[in-house]
């Protein structure tokens, strides 16, 4: 630098502005993906050739796959929830995490008492589905106040208000839970159907987390065909486009601001129940941590589209179980899983700096 | 008009208390050896208590919260000692030299910044004597104890057991514990593991708060000493739910045990989520995990779980434990025992009553004057107290249980509400300080 000034008064203008010409912005991208890339490469590396005995194994990587992905899962259905609000008002609706809680919460009643009264385990199906239809209920019921309450007389005003008020509302909510249940754990029962595992090779999957997956991907296909397919999504997709317009079109903005906030809700419901039989218990504030992990997914994928939400679930489920161990391991990191979190915002902001969007995001247009 | 009610309740309180005093006067032969203390020049000064005022006294314990569990159940155990001070568990309160016991009850959050909030709390009461606390050892260490230490108020503790507490390098000069030192329950729990269960090799598992880190080396310590393997040291983060990942990672080293020392939810997780990633390794864990919510969160994956703790059954010596103090606890609480350091609560308010009653200045107007250094050096000056938990004598790094026995339980058979089976534990041994050093 100081050389360059030394000599900028002999040399010419041109020079200078040649200088100032380079393109920065991609010379520093560049030069940052080049670090990143190394340092997980060196990572990965030293981790994969630890000593036997310190190394993981096979079947240990694939566990980690599989925890990965299905937690993945769960923080999808979750952060559909915020995506197709977002997409619709262009709001987040912070209060999403608790509309989770409830949902499990709220079914933990019917679990327990299923539990002690053998039912969970004489007729699992049925009473599985009980739970599901509980949470489900009782999360599009929040979902749905929530909406009536607290966001409905607040959509003429500027965007930051109706954040606060989800904040608000989100602490609202935990209290009233921690009010209504105490501030203790509960154990959440898990049916025996669910109990143990299948081994395909060698990888172990937890019956619990195979049907986490099944359950996630059919609800994520059933909610791209109804906004591709029905009419109902091709109302969202036009209010997400231009409320007014849409408006001018004959679609009831209200009923399909609604629905939207009623799926958002029946998503969370059954993402609850999955997540406390995966956990094994609830409480008040079991809410807030998937909320922000599936959030940062939400961003992580493109905030507003549903693929990208479920892409950034997944994708973040993964870097959470493997990333760490894979790359910090490495580097004689002690007990990585610790930084799991720490990792998981490190990585999103990385990807903010190179896609702003997000992975599937568009600033052009968003889709719902 | 509540003023006045107040006001005519306070003097009716007065005249008995006046009654009373006369009576222990005649009784008293010797006067007060506090009796040569200026309040005016001594260090920290004296609390004054006027005459049919009650004497303030705090506890610091984890009262809300996920470790409520804990922090509740020695509360009731501080309270019982002021309804047994008249020697009797009659719902009748005792008192101090005539004068009733007040108590302040503040929360310690199980942590540094609740121990902070909760020691600010108490430091505002500037007649407060003495605090019951802390319940978790991150809420004293560097925290409570310096607040309140500064102040010339003693703080005793029921049930924090980090070794650090009371190491001579960070020892606060108000602090006393009644509750065991880790150097003892992590002594006991590695010869348990390797010459009981005849596991040769461990891993251990714990969040980095003074407790369980002081837990688990100590473990890992007299495990090593005695011939076993660690074949992993695991920290996770307090509050996180997920420790699949940690377990998986713990794997690979195929240890015998995992020793998970913490509180709830954590322990019953870890022991529900180990029952499918370490299937084959027996868990054991602390005295913070042995209370009731394990049981409930940890469902059917309890059995098998050990978990170190006061033997409560040592206790039962004498039936003091079993046919008076709890049939009250029961009766005053509603249920049983949520956690196993309620009978160091209740020697840690008497350890403070006797100090007091030992230093405190009765004045003519039948006020007293309690000076805070005497009654340090009186607390730290108990030597051979017949506590319930045993003989008390505080060493002057502030551990005071003398000789200590811990039992292992093994889950559901605990000494708690919701355990099955008579509670006892498998294995017990007796350890004191000077045989861990």
């Amino acid at each position: 630098m100081a050389d360059q000034q030394g000599a900028g008064v002999a040399i010419s203008d041109m020079r200078m502005s040649r200088f100032e010409r380079l393109p920065w912005r991609r010379i520093i991208l560049t030069v940052l993906s080049i670090a990143i890339t190394i340092f997980v490469v060196v990572g990965a590396y030293r981790t994969l050739s630890l000593p036997e005995g310190q190394r993981y194994t096979p079947e240990l990587w694939a566990n980690f796959v599989v925890e990965g992905i299905s937690q993945g899962a769960l923080y999808a259905l979750i952060a559909l929830g915020y995506s197709l609000v977002y997409g619709i008002l262009k709001m987040i609706n912070f209060a999403h995490g608790e509309v989770f809680m409830f949902g499990a919460f709220g079914s933990f009643f019917f679990a327990d008492a299923f539990s002690r009264s053998g039912f969970l385990d004489d007729s699992p199906y049925l009473a599985i589905a009980i739970l599901f239809l509980v949470a489900m209920t009782i999360s599009i019921t929040i979902a749905f106040l929530l909406e009536r309450i607290a966001y409905r007389p607040l959509r003429s005003a500027p965007r930051l208000v109706p954040l606060i008020t989800a904040i608000g509302a989100s602490l609202f909510l935990q209290n009233t839970a921690r009010g209504f249940w105490g501030q203790n754990s509960r154990g959440y029962p898990l049916p025996s159907v669910l109990d143990g595992e299948w081994t395909i090779g060698f990888v172990t999957i937890l019956k619990i987390q195979a049907l986490i997956l099944v359950v996630s991907v059919v609800l994520m296909i059933g909610l791209q065909l109804l906004v591709s397919r029905t009419r109902t999504g091709r109302s969202m997709r036009a209010v997400a486009e231009d409320r007014e317009i849409a408006s001018l079109m004959g679609i009831g903005v209200d009923r399909v601001i609604v629905t939207t906030f009623v799926i958002g809700g029946a998503l969370a419901g059954i993402a609850g129940v999955l997540f406390a039989m995966l956990f094994g218990s609830v409480d008040f504030f079991m809410g807030f941590k998937p909320g922000i992990a599936a959030f940062t997914a939400a961003v992580l994928g493109g905030i507003g589209s549903i693929s990208g939400a479920a892409l950034g679930g997944l994708l973040l489920g993964v870097l959470r179980s493997v990333g760490p161990a894979l790359i910090l391991t490495g580097y004689g990191v002690p007990s990585p899983f610790q930084l799991r979190d720490a990792f998981v915002f490190v990585v999103l902001v990385f990807v903010l700096i190179f896609r702003p969007n997000g992975l599937l995001g568009s600033s052009a247009q968003e889709k719902v | 008009m509540v003023a006045g009610l107040l006001a005519l309740s306070l003097v009716g309180a007065a005249c008995a208390n006046d009654e009373d005093t006369s009576a222990s006067d005649t009784g008293a032969t010797e006067p007060a050896p506090g009796g040569e203390v200026d309040c005016a020049t001594v260090e920290f000064g004296c609390v004054e208590v006027a005459s049919g005022e009650p004497i303030q006294v705090g506890t610091l314990l984890s009262i809300t919260g996920d470790t409520a569990s804990l922090g509740l159940d020695s509360q009731a155990g501080a309270e019982l000692a002021v309804d047994y001070l008249d020697g009797a568990f009659d719902g009748t309160m005792g008192q101090v030299l005539g004068h009733d016991i007040e108590w302040q009850h503040e929360d310690d959050g199980c942590s540094a910044e609740g121990g902070q909030a909760g020691g600010t709390a108490l430091s505002t009461n500037e007649s407060l004597v003495a605090v019951v606390g802390t319940s978790c050892s991150s809420s004293a260490l560097g925290v409570a104890d310096k607040i309140l230490g500064d102040l010339g108020i003693p703080l005793i503790s029921p049930s924090n057991t980090a070794p650090t507490l009371t190491d001579p390098t960070a020892h606060n000069p108000f602090y006393l514990r009644i509750a065991h030192n880790d150097r003892i329950q992590g002594a006991i729990v590695a010869e348990f593991v390797y010459n009981e269960l005849g596991l040769m090799s461990a891993a251990t598992i714990q969040d980095e708060s003074p407790y369980t880190a002081g837990l688990a080396a100590a473990f890992k310590e007299n495990f090593e000493t005695l011939g076993g393997t660690i074949t992993g040291q695991e920290q996770i983060n307090s509050g996180d739910k997920d420790f699949k990942a940690t377990l998986n990672s713990l794997a690979p080293g195929n240890p015998e045990a995992v020793y998970a020392p913490d509180f709830n939810p954590a322990c019953a997780l870890i022991a529900k989520q180990a029952a499918d990633i370490l299937p084959d390794a027996t868990l054991l864990g602390s005295d913070g995990c042995l209370a009731t919510d394990f049981l409930d969160i940890a469902g059917s994956a309890a059995g098998g779980f050990w978990a170190s703790s006061p033997d409560v059954t040592a206790f039962q010596e004498g039936e003091f434990y079993t046919d008076e103090f709890l049939p009250a606890y029961k009766e005053a609480v509603g249920t049983e025992p949520t956690s196993v350091f309620h009978l160091h609560a209740f020697d840690s308010a008497n350890v403070i009553f006797n100090a007091i009653e030992q230093v405190a200045i009765e004045n003519e107007d039948g006020s007293l004057s309690i000076p805070r250094m005497a009654l340090k050096d009186a607390l730290f000056a108990t030597e051979g107290f017949a506590g319930a938990t045993g003989t008390i004598t505080c060493l002057d790094t502030g551990d005071c249980a003398s000789a200590v026995t811990i039992g292992l339980y093994e889950a559901p058979n605990w000494p708690v509400e919701g355990g099955e089976g008579d509670g006892a534990p498998t294995y017990s041994a007796t350890k004191s300080l000077a045989d861990v050093a």
